[in-house]
């Protein structure tokens, strides 16, 4: 989430090829979880979509504590109940989102003028509006990891159609998803040809023209790539219009969890206001 | 940058999204008019790509990694209608799939870097290349002072964002609902970071890669580029380049001459022989000069000499004009005007010496 790393150990290639490695890592266990047996694969995604997102809105405009703090406890439950593993969440999501909204945070038990805490140079103020920051993040993002985590990722772009997103929108999603896997396992290869010719620790400036000089190289593999995919969606037929396959179908189980979410997201609003 | 869920209130988000609706309009309109079909795979591969740029920890000077975001490098390349298209979906996949960015805040992000970003970068980068050729250093450094640029608005927006938050939202207890800090700390903070870091990230990534494709594909510029003067040898030999920048130049420095009123005191010594008799002066002229004694009397010479030419701009404050920056600017345009008038002169005597040169010879 930070834009700059002042205490990024090892080498820019080993820091990048971690990235990479992370990012890629990520999209394959959310396909592997999402093909789980759990309550939420079950779903139509467009119910997921759709009660998950009323549930960040509720967590948004949620203004009492409690309330945000239900919501991430039924965020946990429907992790458990999703056979994903909390370990998993907790070390994806909770750490990362603590530190970084907890660094952000922290200055603002000093600074946010209010009543003194116990005597010490907080306020209550302050620590109530740091405590607003990170459980709002903290809950919002295992409710999408909850989404991202259960669903697979064309299912979830597809179910954008319900906000009436425009169906070149969604396609061209879908296909940056599919050529994002891509453009990062060619990054990877790229990154990791050059680690195995390395041999001494490349300096600052050495490390800055690679990297410049690698996102040049992907430019061009980009273009070339685009060209080559153009052509096959021509000889596929392709003529400028798109479509999107609409096969899902809702069930029983489905109305019962948009009434489900329905009721609980107005309910949260309504009891957290 | 990427602003998480939470940090804005659903109000702020929704004026984002409202202001984002139509931007995302008109580039889909424009993408599908300029390019029809093929646009699609070029958008899904560019946002592919600026995903990944996103990924590079950029080693900086001082020790530190700085993150680009590809902004720059996509207008300069695709143009701000595509690239703002482009970097959205990118910010969009970020947001649902990776968890960095908030989903309510996926308007103000894309907002802030993808829509601002790419038009501020695109008028940057035009203004700074101006017609300057494809291979010129000149459009290596426009694309480098576009991502700076470009990223640096976007930190901005984003802080102002942040920094009207506490001033609108506040629970009963008085604590901020949302981001605590108003702008006097936001803005700093934000900006901070990124007028040092992320901007030289976005600054090197843009500058950088423009560099490389000079080499390696020149006509990867050209989309972007306008009305672009082909080469250096495209212009006739001998054929004088435009005067207008100098021009140009002239009539802004004319212009800002008054700021000459805001120095205070008088240059080190261009005294008068009146400033010798004037207390203030003369406190001014020992406090400019180490404190070494200023003499009781204007030295002779400079008293006997003083008289002997009285000019008509004394001071650049004609003593007709009431306006003290007006004198300036008169006294400035008369100056111009003089010595443009000298040159001219100067230069008429010069060609006719050469049209005789050959005849004589």
């Amino acid at each position: 989430m930070s834009d700059f790393h002042p205490n990024a150990k090892g080498g820019f290639i080993e820091n990048t090829l971690e990235g990479l490695h992370f990012a890629i890592e990520r999209a394959l266990y959310a396909e592997v979880s999402a093909s789980r047996t759990g309550l939420l694969q079950r779903l139509d995604p467009r119910v997921k979509v759709a009660g998950l997102f009323a549930m960040v809105v509720s967590v948004a405009l949620a203004t009492k504590l409690w309330s945000i703090a239900a919501i991430f406890v039924l965020a946990v439950a429907l992790v458990a109940v999703s056979s994903v593993p909390v370990r998993a969440v907790a070390s994806r999501t909770w750490i990362g989102a603590f530190v970084f909204s907890g660094a952000i945070a922290l200055p603002a038990l000093f600074l946010t003028p209010g009543t003194p805490l116990y005597g010490l140079p907080i306020t209550l103020q302050g620590v109530r509006t740091g405590s607003f920051l990170v459980m709002r993040a903290e809950t919002a993002a295992t409710l999408m990891l909850v989404l991202a985590y259960t669903t697979p990722w064309t299912h979830i772009l597809k179910a954008l159609r319900i906000f009436r997103v425009p169906v070149v929108f969604v396609v061209i999603l879908g296909m940056t998803c599919r050529y994002i896997l891509l453009m990062l396992d060619t990054a990877h290869q790229m990154f990791e040809s050059r680690k195995s010719r390395t041999v001494n620790r490349m300096s600052p400036a050495e490390n800055r023209r690679l990297a410049i000089a690698s996102s040049g190289v992907l430019l061009h593999k980009t273009l070339q790539m685009s060209d080559e995919v153009y052509l096959a969606m021509q000889a596929r037929g392709f003529h400028g219009e798109v479509y999107v396959l609409d096969d899902f179908a809702m069930q029983a189980r489905d109305w019962f969890a948009l009434a489900a979410f329905a009721a609980l997201a107005a309910a949260s609003i309504l009891v957290g206001r | 940058m990427h602003i998480p869920d939470g940090y804005l209130s659903p109000a702020t988000c929704a004026v984002a999204y409202a202001a984002s609706v139509p931007f995302w309009r008109v580039a889909l309109k424009r993408v599908k008019k300029a390019m029809n079909s093929r646009q699609v795979p070029l958008l899904s591969l560019f946002a592919a790509l600026s995903f990944v740029i996103m990924m590079f920890n950029l080693p900086l000077p001082g020790g530190t990694t700085g993150h680009a975001t590809g902004i720059g490098l996509a207008t300069v390349v695709i143009g701000p209608w595509a690239a703002m298209l482009a970097v959205s979906v990118a910010l969009v996949v970020q947001a649902l799939f990776f968890g960095d960015g908030g989903v309510t805040a996926i308007g103000a992000n894309c907002f802030n870097m993808a829509i601002a970003g790419a038009l501020v970068a695109y008028l940057i980068y035009r203004l700074v290349a101006g017609r300057s050729p494809l291979a010129s250093p000149r459009r290596v450094v426009a694309a480098g002072v576009a991502g700076y640029v470009a990223i640096n608005f976007s930190a901005l927006l984003a802080a102002v964002e942040f920094g009207i938050q506490p001033l609108l939202y506040k629970d009963a207890a008085g604590a901020p609902l949302y981001c605590p800090y108003p702008l006097s700390i936001a803005i700093p903070a934000m900006m901070i970071g990124h007028l040092t870091i992320a901007g030289l990230a976005e600054l090197a990534v843009s500058a950088g890669v423009v560099a490389f494709l000079q080499r390696s594909d020149l006509s990867l510029l050209r989309a972007t580029a306008g009305n672009v003067r082909e080469s250096e040898e495209a212009r006739p030999q001998g054929a004088p380049r435009s005067l207008r920048p100098l021009w140009l130049g002239l009539a802004t420095l004319c212009v800002l001459t008054p700021l000459g009123i805001l120095a205070a005191g008088s240059a080190w010594g261009e005294w008068m022989a009146s400033d010798y008799a004037n207390s203030a002066a003369r406190h001014q002229i020992t406090s400019a000069s180490f404190n070494a004694a200023v003499p009781q009397h204007a030295p002779q010479g400079l008293a006997r000499l003083s008289s002997v030419w009285t000019a008509p701009f004394a001071r650049y404050a004609p003593p007709y004009i009431r306006g003290a920056a007006f004198g300036y600017l008169l006294s400035a345009m008369f100056g111009v005007g003089l010595i443009v008038a000298g040159f001219l002169v100067l230069g008429s005597f010069t060609r006719s010496a050469m049209r005789a040169g050959p005849d004589s010879a």
